[in-house]
């Protein structure tokens, strides 16, 4: 192999009295593709920012070229060739595709050089297969395409070593494998690529050799991606060996909640054109499709933000079609909302104040119209010990909570209640594999208790594992359900398109 | 309303129209430039105000109106240094320093000027500004007079709309500022300082303020009062917003609005007596509140606009 392209040595980044990395060492060969592996919190986000000049390290340095460099600002490092793809794209969204890739480039003659930049953008979207419309607004734009742009811009600059910070977690499984092979081309031209990611399947396809972090610490390295296991590396990752749950056999009972011919109006996103489905006691059922196929209006119908049009909503039996979120909430459904920040708790709150949100009113934690702030206190340490939320404590501020501790403070808040049925968005986006697992044995306990599940969430193989039936949704309609005893990845990747299926 | 519509068309109604869009042009152009980059600019009013008081005082002491001018356009820049010093460099809430900043530039001007002139029954005045046809193109009929015969700085206002669209949307630097007004972090991870540009573009729109105090107190009244700029600044911070933050409309609006104000300051004089001139005074308010109602509902400030940018924050 030859001399590498960028070596960081012994770096090292504290926060206050947390180590985010500590002595680690990490070199990119020019050509080569590196992952860089590690679960949430184990320093990854940190090393590249070092990297890129957000961070200034503690201790321990980067060579270029076997040349130390100091890199302090994102100038610094683009001077010295390093580029990166940020996990959320660092674009203008009503500027377009050129205006963004001409950002900070000195202009000719004290103008935008246009011409040159449009000559540019072809020649970088002939020699990778990454071509972009130049005059579009960014806001235009598909998120992958928003993507490519960020690649783009990058090499525009003239990246020679490119990070790339979780690309594929918004992109579709075709979008997947554009951005692959663009890597590989990249590569094959002897740039250098960091490609950051827990997917470990994704890492085992496209990388050369690997880097695991752990706790901030390298945790191992692994040379030969492609012919070593996930559970190998998942086992690098989180210090132990990881078993997939087991979903036991179980015996349904009686529906918890129906839906029958519900549809709503198109207010905003796609609409449901008569919707009927139910989940029954002990029971996990999945909802698939590509986002965007009415999931959102039914998890707001369901939840009571949304009134349908037509069509009867019932939880245990009673109707409760126009029945407000805290109507339904009473009678025990929980919800777990897509979004965290901002539809599951209020960021700019304590931890505990998010956590008693929906049940503010109740005796629990407010008596005469005043607040029990002991009692929120308590309920939402209780919590915190029960779930191992890791945050300094109750008055934390909820939006300084990792994306796992956030979901799991989310879980503690509606389980803490054991509500009868629980819809839930997207379980583990953006979760590493310790917290997902987490979330999963929650889940299967209470099935296990009788409970219902609705679970809504693209990622096929989670549902696979997850549910004891998958309904797939397209364009508003429930396209068919299969016992997933019967469904496969290829079954449901052909419903998701609109084609009927029949269980 | 014949008589109205007579007025509209003559030569010194629409040299009235240009004349009260001037100031207004200026300002409007300023605090576009100050929000694209991600600044609100409350201080508008009062650094107009201390602009004319400076611009005139020194005017009136050495007797030359261009170093006038050189005086309320470095007090626009001085002030716009100090809002970004508070809403940039500190991030403090722009909505607070902003009226900060009217209200101490407001008093300051108050004092100073009853320092340096006192108290004084008959206000002092100065010869301001005179009109300066400009050869060939103020032979046009109608339009020549009305146009082409007007002050010098009504001409720098008219250079200023092309040259601000030019800066804006054809140059680097305008690029930049589009860009830390929409995206800072996108700006910062390319390169570019996010506080500089948003310091170079809050102190150009303090100068351009500047500019249009000067035009008040040394071209359009010839003397400092307190009442100079009543209600104007306020008034581009309107404008900016029905202009859609882009400096051709913003300046069409500007026209629009001296129109409105133009056509009531005709209906006052003209013979419709039994109505109290009050209720003309409100007109171009009126039309403001309309006109914002209608036309700006589509309209879409810059995504970082009020929002200070900081860089280590996790």
């Amino acid at each position: 192999m030859s001399a590498p392209l960028i070596e960081m040595r012994g770096i090292t980044k504290s926060f206050g009295a947390v180590k985010a990395n500590e002595a680690v060492d990490l070199s990119v060969a020019p050509g080569e593709i590196l992952g860089l592996l590690g679960e949430n919190g184990a320093g990854k986000t940190t090393l590249m920012n070092v990297l890129f000049g957000a961070y200034a390290p503690d201790a321990g340095e980067i060579l270029i070229h076997g040349k130390p460099v100091r890199i302090t600002s994102s100038a610094d490092a683009l001077a010295a060739g390093i580029g990166m793809v940020h996990q959320h794209f660092h674009l203008a969204p009503r500027l377009t595709v050129l205006e963004n890739l001409l950002i900070g480039i000195p202009g000719k003659s004290g103008r935008i050089d246009r011409a040159g930049g449009l000559q540019r953008l072809a020649e970088i979207g002939r020699q990778h297969g990454l071509m972009l419309e130049p005059d579009l607004p960014v806001s235009s734009l598909s998120v992958g395409e928003q993507q490519r742009l960020e690649i783009v811009k990058a090499l525009f600059r003239g990246a020679r070593l490119l990070i790339l910070d979780e690309p594929t977690a918004v992109l579709a499984p075709s979008e997947v494998d554009g951005l692959f092979s663009a890597l590989r081309s990249m590569a094959a031209q002897g740039l250098g690529i960091i490609f950051i990611s827990h997917k470990l399947n994704e890492v085992r396809a496209l990388t050369h050799r690997c880097t695991v972090l752990r706790l901030g610490r390298v945790a191992g390295r692994v040379d030969d991606p492609a012919n070593t296991t996930s559970s190998a590396m998942a086992q690098l990752m989180c210090g132990h060996e990881i078993v997939p749950p087991a979903r036991g056999p179980s015996t349904p009972g009686e529906a918890v909640l129906t839906l029958d011919g519900i549809s709503t109006s198109k207010h905003s996103g796609t609409a449901l054109r008569g919707v009927s489905l139910a989940v029954r006691s002990g029971e996990i059922l999945g909802i698939a499709g590509v986002s965007g196929n009415g999931q959102r209006a039914l998890a707001e119908v369901i939840s009571g933000v949304r009134a349908p049009d037509t069509g009867r909503m019932t939880i245990s039996g009673q109707t409760v079609t126009r029945f407000s979120p805290r109507e339904v909430q009473a009678l025990g459904l929980g919800r777990i909302p897509e979004d965290r920040m901002t539809t599951g708790l209020v960021t700019n709150l304590p931890l505990a104040d998010s956590m008693v949100l929906p049940r503010i009113g109740t005796a629990a934690f407010s008596s005469r119209g005043l607040l029990k702030p002991d009692a929120i206190r308590a309920f939402a340490e209780a919590q915190i010990k029960a779930y191992d939320i890791r945050c300094p404590g109750p008055m934390t501020r909820a939006g300084a909570l990792s994306g796992g501790n956030l979901q799991k403070a989310l879980l503690a808040r509606e389980l803490a209640f054991d509500p009868k049925v629980l819809i839930v968005s997207q379980p583990t986006r953006g979760l590493d594999i310790g917290a997902a697992r987490f979330i999963h044995e929650k889940f299967l306990d209470m099935r296990a208790k009788g409970r219902g599940i609705i679970v809504i969430g693209e990622d096929l193989e989670e549902l696979l594992v997850l549910c004891d039936r998958i309904a797939v949704m397209y364009e508003g309609r429930i396209v068919g359900t299969l016992n997933s005893a019967d469904a496969t990845i290829a079954r449901l990747g052909l419903m998701m398109t609109g084609a009927e299926g029949h269980s | 309303m014949n008589v109205v519509l007579e007025q509209i068309f003559q030569v010194g109604f629409l040299a009235a129209i240009i004349r009260i869009a001037t100031p207004l042009a200026f300002a409007t152009l300023g605090e576009m430039f100050c929000e694209r980059a991600g600044v609100l600019n409350l201080g508008i009013e009062g650094i107009m105000l201390l602009s004319a008081m400076t611009g005139f005082t020194a005017t009136s002491l050495s007797g030359s109106l261009w170093l006038g001018v050189l005086a309320a356009l470095l007090t626009g820049v001085l002030m716009g240094a100090l809002h970004a010093v508070f809403t940039v460099a500190l991030g403090l809430s722009q909505h607070v320093c902003g009226i900060g900043v009217t209200l101490f530039s407001s008093g300051l001007a108050y004092f100073l000027y009853r320092l340096i002139f006192g108290q004084q029954s008959v206000p002092p005045s100065i010869k301001g500004f005179q009109t300066v046809p400009i050869p060939v193109l103020s032979d046009i009929p109608v339009l020549g007079p009305a146009v082409f015969n007007q002050f010098a700085l009504v001409y720098m206002a008219i250079l200023a709309i092309p040259l601000a669209a030019f800066v804006l949307y054809r140059t680097p630097w305008g690029l930049s500022v589009r860009m830390v007004g929409e995206n800072p972090r996108a700006a910062d991870s390319a390169g570019v300082s996010v506080i500089a540009t948003r310091f170079q573009a809050v102190i150009l729109g303090g100068a351009l303020m500047g500019l249009a105090g000067a035009f008040l107190s040394m071209a359009q009244f010839n003397a400092f009062t307190f009442g100079v700029v009543s209600g104007r600044g306020w008034v581009a911070i309107a404008l900016v917003v029905f202009g859609r933050w882009d400096p051709w409309r913003s300046a069409g609006a500007a026209l629009l609005f001296a129109f409105v104000d133009a056509l009531q300051l005709r209906m006052q004089a003209s013979g419709l007596g039994h109505i109290p001139y009050e209720a003309f005074l409100m007109l171009p308010f009126i039309f403001t509140i309309v006109a914002m109602a209608v036309m700006s509902r589509n309209a879409v400030a810059p995504s970082a606009l009020l929002k200070p940018f900081r860089r280590e924050e996790r």
